[in-house]
C-alpha cells in the first residue's frame, strides 16, 4: 500500500527530473546540442574578445595583408557546420520517430479540451477534469480532440506536448517512469483562461491506478458507451448486418486500408472515422452512395470519442460485456 | 565631365517603370496563388461539392465576360501599336467600356447569385432545397472573394487606362507609349487572372 | 552653408508632399520611433504583469490584449518597415550613386500606406484591442474572439502593401540606377542586403494579404475556410500564416546584417574577409527562408513527413547564416578596431545573433521542439534574433549614419554607455527566459505557477535595464540636433559613395556624379586628409 503523498515534481530545471520513457532521450540530446552550442559561443566570444583586444587600434602588431577570403578556410566552415547540423537532424529524428509512434498496447484515454479546461475519460469509463492518474511503467496514449479553438496538451516532465485541434484527432504516447505529480498545461493560446488550463498528472503504480480506476463513480466504459450510441444515433439501423441499406459493415474495419471512390485509399483510423461520422459526404468509400446523415452538432467531442474507440474495438455487433471493456 | 546626374537608368537595360510593373507582377501571383492554393485544397477535398456549385455559376455570363476581357485586352495592344495618339486614345476608351461592361455583367451575376441564395453564411443554399453537399459553401466563398479581387483589380486597371486615354488625346508626355506600355501590361495581366479563374469557378463538373 | 536635402523646403507641406527619398526616410523614422515606444510600452506593462506569478496587475483580457498589441506593433509596424524603409531609403541611391529611388512617387505612397495602416491599428487597439496574439491562430480568431479582429486586419493588410511598394521600388532601383563602373559585386553589402530583403517583401507579403482576406471573410460571413464544422481547415491558416511569417523574419534580420557588414569593416578599417559569399549567403538566406515555414507546426497535428522535411530544410538555413558570423569575425583579425558606438552595437549584435541562432538548432530538433515550442524558450529565441539582433543593428545604423543624415555627432560616451545598458539589459531580460522554457512555463500566460517566479522577476528587473538603453539615445540625439558638434562628410574615415557627399547630403545627392572604379569595401586604413571630423 502507497501511503506515502504525492509530491510535485521538483522546480528548477527539470533537466535531471524526467519522468517519461522519452524525456531521457530528449534531455540527452539536450545537453549535448548545450554542450556543442555553448562551446561554440565560448569559442567564437573567446575569438572576438581576442581579437579586439590584440587588434585595438594603436596596438603595435602586424597588420599587413588582411586576408579578404580563403579558399579552404571558407569551404571547412561552410562543410563542417552543414555535417554537425546534418548529423544533429538525423539523430532528433530518430528519437522522434519514437514519440511518434505509441506501442500497440498502450493504453487508450481519450482527452477533450475545451475552453478553459481538460476532460479526461479513462477505458474503464471513469472521467477526471484538469487531473490524470497514469500507471507506471505502461504505454499510455492520448486520443486528443478539441471542443473548440486549439489547445495544446504540455506535460514538461515529460517533455511531450500536443496540439487538440477541433475536426481533427491527434495522439501522444507516453511512458511514466517515475511516481508523483507532474505539471499539465495548455500551451496554446485558448482565450481569456489560458493559463487557468492547469492540472496536473498523477503517476501510480499499476497496483494502485487499478484500485483508483475501481474507486470512480461507476459507470460504463468508452467502448460501452461508444456501443450505446451506437445503437442509440441510430447507426445499427444501416450498418448492422440485417439492414436493408447499402451501407459499409463496420466490424473490423479499423486499421484497414479502404478504396475510395475517387481511387485514392486510406487507412481507417480514428481521424477518418471520426470524419465519415460528422462529415460523411467527404472521402467515401468506393461502391458506396454518399447518403449517410451528418452528425455534425449532434454529438460532442466526448460522444464522438466513446464511438470511435467502440467502431476501433472492432464494433462487435451483440457484445459481451467483456468485449466491451 | 557629366554634371547632370542620372536619374534615367544608367545601369540594367529595363526602364524602371517597366521594371517595376513586371516586380509587382510578381507580387500578385503570390497573391493570387496563395489563394489558389487555397482553392485548391478545397478542391481536392471536396470534388463533388466543388462541381455541384460550380454548376450554379452563370456559365453564359461568364463566357460573356471572357469574350468582354479578352477584346479589351486586344484593344489595349492595339492602342500600344496605334500610328497616331487619336487612335490611340479612342482604343484605350474602348478598352475602359469594354471593362465597365465585364463589370455589369458581374454585377448581373452577383444579384443572380444574391437571389438564388448562393452567399455564404448562415444563408447559404444551393438550390434544390435539399443540404447542400460539402465544400459547396467553400467554393462560393472563394467564388466571391476570388471574383471580388480581380474586379477590384479592373476597376483600377479602368481608372488608370482612362487617365492615359484623356492624356495621350492631349499628347501629355507622361501618357506617351513608355507609360501606355506598363498599364497594358498590367491590364494583360488582369486578363490572365481572369483566364485562370474562368475554368476554375464556371467550368467544374460541366460536361460539354 | 550651402542648401541641404533639409532645408530645402521648410513647409511641413514640403515634407508631406516630397518625393525626396532621404525625407521620406526621415518621415518613416519619426512615424517607426513612436509605434517602436508604444509596443514599448506594451512590454513594460507585460513586463510588470509578470514580475509577480499571481497577474494582478491585469485580468487574463487586458493582458492579452497587451502582448497582441506588442507583438502586431513591434512586427508590422516597426520591425518589418525599420532599417529598410529608414536606411534603406536613405542610403540606398547614395550607395549606388544615384539621385533617388527609381520609383519616388511610389516611395511616398509607402509611406502613407504604412501611416494609413499604422492608423487602424491604433483605432482597433483605442477601441479596445484584438487578444487573439499576433499569430491570429483560427478558430479562435475567427470564431472565437471578442476583439477587433476585422480592424486590426485591415491595418496589417494596408502596411502590407507598404511592405510591397517599398521592396519593388528597391529591386528596381538597384536593377536600374547603379552608377557607371558600379557592378553587382561592387555593390555594398547594405544594399545586396535590401536587396535579398525586397524580394521577400515582394513575394512573402502578397499571401500574408490573402490570408488577412480569408481571415476577414470568416469571420465575418462563416465562410468555412477554416471552420472544421463546415470542412475547413485550422491548420490551413497556419500554412497560410507561416509561409509569410517565416520569411518575415529574415525581413527584420538581413538588413540588420547589411548594417553590421557595413560598420564592422568601417571600424576595423579593413576589407570584409569573403565579400562575395557573404553576398550569396544573403541570398541563400531568403531563398531558404520559404522553405521552412513547417517548423512553426512541429506539435500541430502535420503529418510526421512533413515534420521531418521542415527539420532538415531548418538546419540548413542556419548554414549561411553561420558563415556570415564567421565572416564578421575573421574580419577583425588584422584589423585597427576602434569602439565607437556603432561598433558596440555592431558587436553586440554579432554576439546577440549567434546566441539566438543556436537556440534555434534546439527549435530545429524535431523532439527538443515538442518540449519547447509555445514555451518562453520560443519567446527567447526570437527576442534574441530581433531585438538583441536586428534592433541593436537598428541602434548601431542609427549612430552610425547620424551625422551624414543630420550633419551633426552626437555625443560619443553617452552613446557608448546606452549600448552596454541595451546590452546588458537585453541579457538579464530575456536570458531567463530560456531557463523559463527548459523548466516549461508555456507562453502567454497572464499568470503562472509560483515556481517560475524568481526567472521572471529577474526577467522584468532586466526590462529596466533594457529601457534605459533605448531611452538614453532619445536624449543625446535630440540634443545633437541642435547642439552637436557638425560633421563633416567623413566623419569615421569610412568606403562608400554615401560618404563622398556632403553631411547631410544636397537634395540632389551629389553634386559630381560618382563613377565607381575600386573594388568596393576597400578599407585600406584613411590617409589623416580623409578624416574630416
Amino acid at each position: 500500500m502507497n501511503d506515502q503523498p504525492a509530491r510535485l515534481a521538483e522546480p528548477g530545471l527539470q533537466l535531471f527530473g524526467a519522468a517519461s520513457s522519452v524525456a531521457t532521450a530528449t534531455d540527452t540530446l539536450f545537453v549535448a546540442l548545450l554542450l556543442l552550442c555553448g562551446a561554440m559561443a565560448l569559442l567564437l566570444a573567446a575569438l572576438v574578445v581576442w581579437l579586439c583586444v590584440r587588434y585595438r587600434a594603436g596596438a603595435a602588431v602586424d597588420r599587413s595583408d588582411p586576408p579578404s577570403d580563403a579558399g579552404a578556410l571558407e569551404t571547412t566552415w561552410i562543410v563542417v557546420p552543414l555535417l554537425v547540423f546534418l548529423g544533429i537532424f538525423a539523430w532528433a529524428a530518430r528519437d522522434f520517430l519514437v514519440e511518434q509512434r505509441p506501442p500497440p498496447d498502450a493504453l487508450p484515454i481519450h482527452v477533450v479540451g475545451k475552453q478553459w479546461m481538460w476532460k479526461l475519460e479513462h477505458g474503464s469509463g471513469r472521467r477526471e477534469i484538469n487531473e490524470l492518474h497514469v500507471p507506471q511503467g505502461r504505454p499510455v496514449e492520448l486520443i486528443l480532440a478539441s471542443e473548440d479553438a486549439i489547445h495544446s496538451f504540455y506535460l514538461p516532465a515529460f517533455r511531450l506536448k500536443q496540439d487538440a485541434v477541433p475536426g481533427r484527432v491527434t495522439h501522444l504516447w507516453f511512458t511514466a517512469t517515475r511516481l508523483g505529480e507532474f505539471r499539465l498545461f495548455c500551451s496554446e493560446f485558448c482565450g481569456s483562461e489560458h493559463a487557468g488550463m492547469v492540472g496536473k498528472v498523477t503517476v501510480m503504480s499499476p497496483a494502485e491506478y487499478a484500485r483508483w480506476l475501481d474507486a470512480g463513480p461507476v459507470e460504463p466504459g468508452t467502448v460501452q458507451q461508444g456501443f450505446a450510441l451506437y445503437r442509440s444515433s441510430g447507426c445499427s439501423g444501416c450498418h448492422d448486418a440485417g439492414s436493408t441499406v447499402h451501407a459499409p459493415m463496420l466490424q473490423g474495419l479499423y486499421g484497414r486500408r479502404v478504396q475510395l471512390q475517387d481511387g485514392r485509399s486510406v487507412t481507417v483510423d480514428e481521424s477518418y472515422l471520426r470524419d465519415s461520422i460528422v462529415l460523411p459526404g467527404r472521402d467515401v468509400v468506393a461502391g458506396f452512395a454518399p447518403i449517410m446523415p451528418s452528425y455534425a452538432g449532434q454529438l460532442d467531442e466526448t460522444q464522438l470519442q466513446q464511438l470511435v474507440a467502440y467502431l476501433r474495438a472492432g464494433a462487435p455487433s451483440n457484445p459481451t460485456p467483456e468485449a466491451l471493456r | 565631365m557629366n554634371t547632370a546626374l542620372p536619374n534615367a537608368p544608367t545601369s540594367g537595360s529595363q526602364h524602371p517603370d517597366s521594371m517595376g510593373m513586371w516586380v509587382f507582377i510578381a507580387s500578385e501571383l503570390l497573391f493570387f496563388g496563395a489563394l489558389g492554393v487555397a482553392y485548391a485544397y478545397g478542391r481536392v477535398l471536396w470534388p463533388d461539392g466543388f462541381a455541384a456549385a460550380s454548376r450554379h455559376t452563370d456559365v453564359v455570363l461568364g463566357t460573356l465576360n471572357t469574350a468582354l476581357l479578352l477584346t479589351s485586352s486586344l484593344c489595349v495592344a492595339l492602342a500600344a501599336e496605334a500610328p497616331w495618339p487619336r487612335l490611340a486614345s479612342r482604343l484605350l476608351a474602348c478598352t475602359v467600356l469594354l471593362g465597365l461592361a465585364f463589370l455589369v455583367v458581374k454585377g448581373i451575376e452577383y444579384r443572380h447569385e444574391w437571389q438564388e441564395g448562393l452567399i455564404p453564411g448562415p444563408a447559404f443554399r444551393l438550390g434544390d432545397g435539399e443540404a447542400a453537399p460539402q465544400g459547396a459553401q467553400l467554393f462560393f466563398a472563394f467564388y466571391f472573394v476570388a471574383t471580388g479581387l480581380h474586379a477590384l483589380h479592373v476597376v483600377g486597371g479602368m481608372g488608370w487606362l482612362g487617365v492615359l486615354a484623356w492624356g495621350r488625346a492631349r499628347g501629355h508626355a507622361r501618357a506617351g507609349s513608355g507609360p501606355l506600355a506598363v498599364a497594358g501590361l498590367y491590364w494583360h495581366f488582369v486578363d490572365v487572372v481572369w483566364i485562370l479563374l474562368y475554368p476554375s469557378l464556371y467550368l467544374v463538373g460541366r460536361h460539354p | 552653408m550651402t542648401t541641404s536635402y533639409l532645408t530645402d523646403g521648410l513647409t511641413l507641406r514640403s515634407w508631406l508632399t516630397t518625393h525626396d527619398h532621404k525625407r521620406i526616410a526621415i518621415l518613416y523614422a519619426i512615424a517607426i520611433t513612436f509605434f517602436f515606444f508604444v509596443g514599448g510600452a506594451a512590454a513594460t506593462l507585460i513586463r510588470l504583469q509578470l514580475a509577480s506569478p499571481d497577474g494582478a496587475l491585469m485580468g487574463p483580457d487586458s493582458y492579452n490584449k497587451v502582448f497582441t498589441a506588442h507583438g502586431v506593433v513591434m512586427v508590422w509596424l516597426f520591425l518589418i518597415p525599420s532599417i529598410p524603409s529608414v536606411m534603406g531609403n536613405f542610403m540606398l541611391p547614395l550607395m549606388i550613386g544615384a539621385r533617388d529611388l527609381a520609383l519616388p512617387r511610389i516611395n511616398l505612397l509607402s509611406w502613407y500606406l504604412y501611416l494609413f495602416g499604422g492608423a487602424f491599428t491604433l483605432v482597433a487597439l483605442f477601441f479596445g484591442g484584438v487578444d487573439t496574439g499576433w499569430t491570429f491562430y483560427t478558430p479562435y480568431a475567427t470564431m472565437f474572439s471578442n476583439g477587433y479582429v476585422v480592424l486590426t486586419l485591415v491595418g496589417v493588410f494596408v502596411t502590407g502593401f507598404s511592405s510591397i511598394a517599398t521592396g519593388l521600388n528597391f529591386i528596381v532601383t538597384v536593377h536600374t540606377m547603379r552608377a557607371p563602373g558600379m557592378g553587382w559585386f561592387r555593390l555594398p553589402l547594405f544594399v545586396w542586403a535590401i536587396y535579398a530583403t525586397s524580394l521577400i517583401l515582394v513575394l512573402a507579403t502578397p499571401v500574408l494579404a490573402i490570408t488577412t482576406v480569408l481571415v476577414v471573410a470568416e469571420r465575418l460571413f462563416q465562410v468555412g475556410v477554416f471552420d472544421p464544422a463546415h470542412g475547413g481547415d485550422p491548420l490551413l491558416f497556419q500554412h497560410l500564416f507561416w509561409f509569410y511569417s517565416h520569411p518575415a523574419v529574415y525581413i527584420m534580420v538581413l538588413p540588420a546584417m547589411g548594417v553590421v557588414s557595413e560598420i564592422i569593416p568601417c571600424f576595423a578599417r579593413r576589407r570584409i574577409f569573403g565579400y562575395r559569399l557573404m553576398a550569396y549567403a544573403m541570398l541563400a538566406i531568403a531563398g531558404f527562408g520559404f522553405l521552412v515555414w513547417g517548423h512553426h507546426m512541429f506539435v500541430s497535428g502535420q503529418s510526421v513527413a512533413a515534420s521531418l522535411v521542415f527539420s532538415l530544410l531548418s538546419f540548413m538555413v542556419a548554414v549561411p547564416s553561420a558563415i556570415k558570423v564567421f565572416n564578421w569575425t575573421a574580419t577583425l583579425y588584422k584589423g585597427s578596431i576602434r569602439f565607437d558606438a556603432p561598433m558596440l552595437y555592431a558587436l553586440g549584435f554579432v554576439g546577440l545573433f549567434t546566441i539566438g541562432g543556436l537556440t534555434g538548432l534546439f527549435l530545429a530538433s524535431l523532439p527538443l521542439d515538442v518540449h519547447l515550442t509555445d514555451t518562453y524558450f520560443v519567446v527567447a529565441h526570437f527576442h534574441y534574433i530581433m531585438v538583441g539582433g536586428a534592433v541593436m543593428a537598428y541602434f548601431g545604423a542609427l549612430h552610425f549614419w547620424w551625422p551624414k543624415v543630420t550633419g551633426r555627432m552626437y555625443h560619443e560616451l553617452w552613446a557608448r554607455i546606452a549600448a552596454v545598458l541595451a546590452f546588458v539589459g537585453f541579457n538579464l531580460t530575456f536570458f531567463p527566459q530560456y531557463l523559463l522554457g527548459v523548466m516549461g512555463m508555456p507562453r502567454r500566460y497572464h499568470a503562472y505557477p509560483p515556481e517560475f517566479q524568481i526567472l521572471n522577476l529577474m526577467s522584468s528587473a532586466g526590462a529596466g535595464v533594457l529601457a534605459l538603453g533605448y531611452l538614453l539615445p532619445l536624449f543625446y540625439l535630440a540634443w545633437s540636433l541642435r547642439l552637436g558638434d557638425r560633421a563633416g562628410a567623413n566623419p569615421w574615415g569610412a568606403r562608400g559613395l554615401e560618404w563622398q557627399t556632403a553631411s547631410p547630403p544636397p537634395s540632389d545627392n551629389f553634386v559630381h556624379p560618382p563613377e565607381v572604379a575600386a573594388e568596393a569595401c576597400d578599407h585600406a586604413p584613411p590617409s589623416p586628409a580623409e578624416v574630416a571630423r
